[in-house]
């Protein structure tokens, strides 16, 4: 089967509204190879959360403002989630997203030693997109995620894991795919290529 | 897990109507995520396998409640946390506050107290503290009773004393504690005018005017409907153009507020009232 034939069988009647892509060491360098894929006019929200120090304002936004073609942002408190944006969620805070589809920060003490968590940003998304959503878990060295992928399996969302062969650190991606099966394991540049497809059903 | 989210959700709410009818206690318009991770720590540490079980023991228990209490409010703080924001208070409100023969400042769900004793630190070295009434407000009398004590664990001192250096520091920080008590026990002095009280954000109304209000991160866990009533409190508390601080990723501008507060330090979070 071709990619685009292994996207659309595993996408099935999904339309994705909200792309969420996690990632912690090397993560960085992974979205900027997937990011500048997207096209001015892709539909979908995509929502990033990295590991960060907490104690640096994180510049995210801006290193991503300059080499990806749709508006990009922090994810602000109560902001809410418009459609063909890219968030990048900040450093010291969780993030979570809420039931009318708004951005949430909270400083409640780190989740797998991390803040901002993937788990946490991705339970709260699971359970407000349900099947509207696909998660991405990139590269990283902890287990943060594998249970925030699973919460986005349960609620019928599409889940997407890297390829940990070829990650830059393969803790994370292989804890997910151990715990939560995801529908896809794929290597980066493949990411890179289904990310576009997730737009139309 | 063994109930559904929406099962769980209408469980969720029911459990903070019991809540605010038994005790008065409002969390009705906190947001829900992070509430609802909350819980389900509560559920956990309590051992209670849904919320029903934990509405009940908080129904019938009154310790229930006060444990309860301990999940639902967040006490995680820092001294002098985002020193930008103290540098900012400093060196921009500082000299206004300085033609101001007394001054009401008032810190707002002040937790476990850290802000306090911080601003109190701060206060002292420009030399307002003795002009000064602080009112320090929290729901949770159990963090109201930390404040008060002002014992804090040594281990954090390095990272307090960094904190309290970046954010222009003129003494040695290490001056405004001893260690007792198994901890750091910050000067008794700092809090001479202090009031620490109970004060609900949520239910309670305006007690005095006041010249400064910092509150930081509070607000990030409340909806927007309880956002606009506190805004609305701080406005009314707040002199002509009193000074109001911030969390660092907190904001005025999705409020129906956000036009009577001009920023004064934006990035920092400082804003002052509005000329009406």
């Amino acid at each position: 089967m071709s990619l685009n034939e292994r996207v659309a069988a595993a996408l099935g009647k999904r339309r994705i509204e909200l792309v969420l892509i996690g990632g912690s060491a090397g993560g960085v360098d992974a979205l900027l190879s997937l990011l500048p894929s997207l096209q001015p006019g892709y539909t979908p929200a995509v929502v990033c959360i990295l590991h960060v120090p907490g104690d640096r304002e994180s510049r995210l936004a801006e290193l991503f403002d300059a080499r990806v073609m749709l508006p990009v942002r922090e994810a602000r408190d109560k902001a809410p989630i418009e459609p063909g944006v890219v968030y990048f969620a900040g450093s010291g805070y969780h993030l979570s997203i809420e039931q009318d589809r708004s951005f949430s920060l909270s400083c409640e003490a780190p989740v797998q030693y991390a803040r901002p968590s993937i788990d946490v940003l991705m339970e709260s998304t699971a359970s407000v997109y349900g099947p509207a959503m696909t998660g991405i878990l990139l590269t990283g060295a902890n287990f943060d995620g594998a249970e925030g992928m699973c919460s986005i399996r349960e609620h019928g969302g599409l889940t997407i894991v890297q390829d940990p062969e070829e990650a830059h650190a393969s803790t994370m991606p292989r804890e997910a795919i151990r715990r939560c099966a995801p529908h896809l394991v794929l290597p980066l540049a493949d990411i890179r290529a289904a990310l576009p497809l997730l737009e139309t059903p | 897990m063994s109930h559904t989210p929406s099962d769980f959700d209408i469980e969720l709410r029911m459990l903070v109507e019991a809540v605010y009818l038994k005790y008065n206690y409002d969390f009705r318009d906190y947001t829900g995520a992070s509430q609802k991770r909350r819980v389900l720590v509560a559920m956990r540490e309590m051992g209670c396998n849904t919320v029903s079980e934990l509405q009940s023991r908080v129904l019938h228990d009154p310790n229930g409640f006060a444990q309860l209490l301990q999940y639902l409010t967040i006490p995680v703080t820092e001294m002098f946390r985002d020193p930008e924001y103290f540098r900012a208070v400093r060196e921009q409100v500082a000299p206004f506050l300085k033609t101001y023969p007394s001054l009401k400042i008032w810190v707002a769900g002040c937790s476990t107290g850290e802000e306090v004793y911080s601003l109190a630190i701060l206060l002292k070295e420009e030399g307002l503290l003795e002009r000064s009434i602080i009112y320090a407000t929290d729901i949770n009398p159990k963090s109201l009773e930390t404040a008060r004590r002002g014992v804090y664990p040594i281990d954090r001192m390095r990272l307090y004393t960094e904190n309290y250096q970046k954010s222009g520091g003129k003494a040695a920080f290490s001056d405004y504690y001893t260690e007792a008590y198994g901890g750091a026990l910050f000067e008794r002095s700092l809090i001479e005018n202090v009031t620490f009280a109970d004060h609900s954000l949520s239910t309670d109304t305006v007690f005095s005017e006041t010249h400064f209000v910092s509150c930081r991160n509070v607000l990030i866990y409340f909806n927007r409907t309880l956002q606009d009533r506190v805004f609305g409190l701080f406005h009314e508390s707040l002199c002509h153009r009193g000074f109001l601080g911030l969390g660092s990723k907190e904001s005025i501008d999705f409020s129906s507020y956000a036009g009577r507060f001009e920023p004064l330090a934006r990035r920092e979070r400082v804003y002052r009232k509005a000329v009406p």
